[in-house]
């Protein structure tokens, strides 16, 4: 038989099974939308991933150069916090509000020149140079316990001295009752800054708290300068208090004979007290104070028992004599 | 669409919803997890997190193939993308009861491993209290449950046996119920973090977006079926 294909035509093939011009394009176009659903699908998928990969990169490690300090008293004999997880895991808003935000980004931070003002009821207004208040007593190693509002808990080896020997070179006047402690806000240098916020943070104590041989005038962790994120130049250890407590990145010492405004407190006061000593007996609202996770070298924290004053009543619990600790919180 | 096309498409929906829990997998192998100061918190967060993700992309699918007929084949992707928000939903509970409640899963492991299975009893009796107080007494607690019981609620009746024995009506009207899941997850989400944290806003921008389009559908059709109506009485 002869065919005659000169014009495509081909007698086998029926006429139902030619695709017409119309559903062709119509499949084309499905096909298109197929194609750039399954691209845009994948595409979502490798944005997701690289995002979660962000979560694998461990921090950086930090040359930090090492300080000189002897064994100090107070000191417990805990297993002590990592370096690295106590220099990634951090609560320093103004470089933004994840924990693990601040070693990433307080890089930026500038700690040299430095200059700390004293300022209000002092003998005279000063400003002191950061090398200056380092060098002005020896500084001690005090390995504390470090427990966080948001009931977690590390065992940090913190280097400094003590804050009474700072507040005396401050020369109070004897109408000073409270010490404010006005951390740096800096948009340039910090660049994430939380919109919301009255920034500078700032935090205070009772005079009599201060002068406590516990609170301690901090320049550096484990032997070594203070990592930018945790603080540095100049911040002030706690151990009886929570740890938002403990200001960083200090500018200035204000002496005053009010209670001072500071950060959390103003911000949601049922959650935040101005004393905020660790108290398992008060809740906060949102999980029970009596318990912590503690950060140690295990893989999976272990809860324990939170102690009164974090277990430093026997040096603290004098300052509080006669007070209602579930109204002054 | 083709069922193989869909078939297809339905194994990369699964691998898509199964990379999360393969990355925390590896973020666990690779001993990332080990150098993270604050584990529980981060699998609870990341479990929470995708939850919520993958919820959201499940309210998509109406909305989205809603713009035009030829996608909507979508529909045929919404049970499964719900089921695996149920799944992350469930991850985040089993998350809550057996990490972060102090429930000690490395000492149930030993103590099974030297033979004594009631200590898995034991670990929880411990936690307990803990857990018991949470759910009296914190809202955010009590409010990320519920979403977790609708979803559970919607998960259950999700065969299609099911949805046939329930009648289209009545399953429709419980699974309209996914809207107050997944606002009550964005409002744990809301309780749950700091004063003046921001974080959640994003979350609930997209829910807003979801739930506007369908208000502004349902409008959009009211206002057509009427000008029918007009047109139909001239």
């Amino acid at each position: 038989m002869q065919r005659n294909y000169a014009r495509g035509y081909d007698p086998e093939i029926k006429s139902a099974d030619i695709t017409s011009e119309s559903s062709f394009e119509g499949f084309r176009k499905q096909r298109r939308l197929l194609i750039a659903g399954g691209a845009s699908a994948v595409g979502l998928g490798i944005a997701a991933a690289s995002r979660l990969s962000s979560y694998f990169t461990s921090p950086d490690t930090v040359h930090a150069q090492t300080l000189t300090s002897t064994p100090g008293k107070f000191n417990t004999s805990e297993n002590q916090t990592p370096y690295a997880k106590a220099t990634s895991f951090n609560n320093y808003y103004e470089f933004g509000t994840d924990k693990s935000d601040p070693a990433k980004h307080a890089g930026t931070l500038k700690t040299r020149p430095w200059t700390v003002q004293v300022t209000g009821m002092v003998k005279t207004q000063k400003t002191l140079d950061i090398d200056t208040i380092l060098k002005h007593r020896p500084l001690e190693s005090r390995i504390y316990r470090h427990r966080c509002v948001e009931a977690w808990s590390m065992v940090i080896p913190w280097d400094g001295y003590s804050l009474s020997e700072f507040i005396n070179l401050c020369e109070p006047l004897p109408s000073a009752k409270f010490v404010q402690f006005v951390t740096l806000v800096d948009k340039k240098q910090m660049p994430d800054l939380p919109f919301g916020y009255d920034w500078p943070y700032s935090e205070g104590l009772r005079l009599d708290e201060a002068m406590n041989p516990l609170a301690l005038l901090t320049f550096g962790c484990y032997g070594k300068v203070l990592p930018n994120q945790n603080g540095a130049p100049i911040r002030v250890v706690m151990p009886w208090k929570y740890g938002f407590k403990n200001a960083k990145s200090i500018v200035r010492f204000h002496f005053t004979d009010k209670q001072p405004h500071t950060t959390w407190n103003e911000i949601n006061s049922s959650e935040y007290g101005f004393y905020s000593n660790v108290n398992p007996k008060v809740d906060h609202p949102r999980w029970t104070q009596a318990r912590e996770r503690r950060i140690d070298n295990s893989l999976l924290p272990h809860y324990i028992p939170t102690q009164m004053f974090n277990g430093y009543a026997d040096q603290v619990a004098g300052l509080y004599n006669g007070m209602d600790l579930k109204r002054y919180y | 669409m083709q069922k193989q096309t869909i078939i297809l498409l339905k194994a990369v929906t699964h691998i898509l919803c199964l990379l999360p829990l393969l990355s925390l997998y590896r973020f666990y192998s690779s001993g990332a997890l080990a150098l993270n100061s604050d584990p529980i918190n981060f699998i609870t967060h990341f479990t929470g997190n995708w939850a919520l993700w993958i919820l959201l992309a499940s309210l998509a699918i109406t909305p989205i193939r809603r713009i035009s007929v030829r996608i909507s084949w979508l529909i045929r992707f919404r049970r499964l993308i719900g089921l695996y928000a149920f799944f992350y939903a469930t991850l985040h509970l089993a998350t809550y009861l057996f990490l972060f409640s102090g429930y000690d899963v490395v000492a149930v492991l030993d103590g099974l491993r030297a033979g004594h299975p009631a200590v898995i009893f034991e670990q929880f009796r411990q936690v307990w209290p803990y857990i018991w107080d949470d759910v009296m007494k914190r809202r955010f607690v009590q409010v990320g449950f519920l979403a977790w019981l609708i979803l559970l609620a919607l998960a259950a009746t999700s065969p299609a046996a099911i949805m046939r024995a329930m009648g289209g009506k009545n399953w429709q009207r419980l699974h309209r119920f996914v809207y107050l899941a997944a606002a009550a997850a964005v409002i744990h989400y809301w309780w749950l973090v700091k004063t003046g944290v921001l974080s959640p806003w994003k979350d609930t921008a997209i829910l807003a977006v979801l739930l506007l389009a369908r208000v502004g559908y349902v409008l959009l059709k009211k206002r057509s079926v009427s000008t029918t109506k007009v047109v139909a009485a001239r």
